[in-house]
């Protein structure tokens, strides 16, 4: 089935089967691999994009469903290639990460949630990024991040 | 399938249509029989898909049906199109104010984004036994509108729930609508224990108090969502939380599994209805 769909501005129109996920057409029919699969199984919120801009967890969203809609990916979020999305600098600022792998997921998350609670508390971090999870247990520097940045005029 | 040097967690192969109404769905489901499922969000069934315990040879898409999305006033009552999504609930100020257990538990469900795909129909249609919106949806008696080749029908909450993964809806029908009575002055009370924040609830109850009337819905507690009558009776009575959630596991066969044994489940009815009844100030 033929899809198209906007990713980070630009229009990717594919032949896809319908059984294709968002995630492995996103990664490997479109070559966005900074989205990353961890779980499978809608748990762990690698995959997290956002679908007409809201965070979504590509690996359980079929192709054909966001067939016509409008996504962003880690890719898009910058605004140039020289400088960084507020929440990625927030990010780098707070040393949010150790290994990486749940990072793009986690950035996409907390933009989405800064969108829908502009000045959260500590808890209300913490509960909104539930969705995803990062084995290496670094959450602490994380809502760190989240709460700089919401307090740095926020994620857009 | 295997790429790129890592397996993928996919479906089985289906075909895959997209209605444009629910009549064109319904006519879908008609010419399709068993084979079809409908597909609104797909936060319950995709993953199913994926682990291939379910294997539908075609895929009926009603995520886009734009008019079985909304929450509006009709009187007494509060109706919601099978298709709001969870976040939609969880934020409705409408709900907010007049029936505020709904958008309580529509805000347990899964994470943000799976609230963000996930609709109330969808959940309800599923009819999984661990989920949370039918513990509100039994408690509230909301009534279920189902729509069919022949036109709607009205089913109770306490008729909706037929077993394990099975409800009121039949092969060609479609779940269209859920409508709630008003209780701008109630009191409600949510409880879900689980051990991370997004997993199914090990046992989950809802509760809402009324003008003296109660009503208690359990979920994970038996093969499907049930209302646990002998507390609402005695809460109806005068009885303390305490006293009223002593019964909250009677006459249910909770399942046994790795997170919790049957004995577990029912100790953990007892403390979660005290708790949420406690929450509605009781």
């Amino acid at each position: 089935m033929q899809v198209t769909m906007n990713i980070n501005g630009a229009s990717q129109s594919h032949d896809v089967e319908p059984r294709t996920l968002l995630v492995h057409y996103i990664r490997d029919v479109c070559g966005l691999t900074g989205t990353n699969i961890g779980c499978d199984s809608s748990s762990c919120g690698a995959c997290t994009i956002h679908l007409n801009g809201e965070a979504v967890k590509s690996c359980t969203v079929l192709a054909v469903q966001a067939d016509g809609q409008e996504l962003t990916t880690i890719e898009g979020l910058a605004p140039s290639a020289e400088k960084l999305h507020p929440m990625q600098q927030a990010f780098h600022e707070c040393h949010a990460l150790q290994c990486g792998y749940c990072t793009p997921g986690m950035v996409m998350a907390a933009v989405s949630f800064l969108d829908e609670v502009p000045n959260p508390t500590e808890r209300q971090v913490r509960e909104g990024l539930e969705g995803n999870l990062c084995r290496c247990t670094g959450y602490h520097n994380i809502v760190k991040a989240v709460l700089q940045c919401a307090a740095q005029g926020g994620a857009k | 399938m295997c790429g790129a040097g890592r397996c993928q967690v996919i479906p089985a192969a289906f075909d895959y249509k997209r209605a444009g109404s629910a009549a064109e769905a319904i006519a879908l489901l008609g010419e399709h029989g068993e084979d079809a499922k409908l597909l609104a969000g797909g936060h319950s069934l995709l993953p199913l898909m994926k682990y291939r315990l379910a294997s539908p040879s075609i895929l009926i898409d009603i995520g886009r049906i734009a008019d079985l999305s909304y929450i509006r006033e009709d009187g007494d009552n509060i109706r919601i199109g099978a298709l709001t999504r969870h976040r939609d609930i969880e934020i409705s100020e409408l709900l907010k104010s007049q029936v505020g257990l709904l958008p309580e538990v529509a805000g347990h469900v899964g994470d943000p984004q799976v609230r963000h795909r996930g609709t109330i129909g969808g959940s309800l249609a599923h009819g999984d036994p661990a989920s949370d919106l039918p513990s509100a949806i039994l408690a509230l008696r909301a009534t279920l509108v189902i729509t069919g080749p022949n036109g709607t029908r009205e089913v109770s909450s306490d008729d909706f729930f037929t077993g394990f993964l099975e409800t009121a809806v039949g092969p060609d029908e479609l779940l269209t609508e859920i409508v709630v009575r008003k209780v701008p002055n109630a009191t409600f009370g949510f409880q879900k224990f689980n051990r991370r924040a997004q997993d199914w609830a090990i046992v989950g109850c809802s509760v809402v108090v009324d003008n003296g009337s109660c009503g208690v819905g359990l979920v994970n507690m038996d093969s499907r969502p049930v209302r646990a009558a002998g507390v609402e009776s005695a809460i109806a009575g005068g009885a303390s939380a305490t006293d009223g959630a002593a019964s909250a596991a009677d006459g249910c066969e909770p399942p046994t599994d790795l997170n919790a044994s049957v004995e577990y489940r029912q100790h953990l009815a007892r403390v979660l209805v005290r708790r949420a009844l406690e929450t509605a100030g009781k």
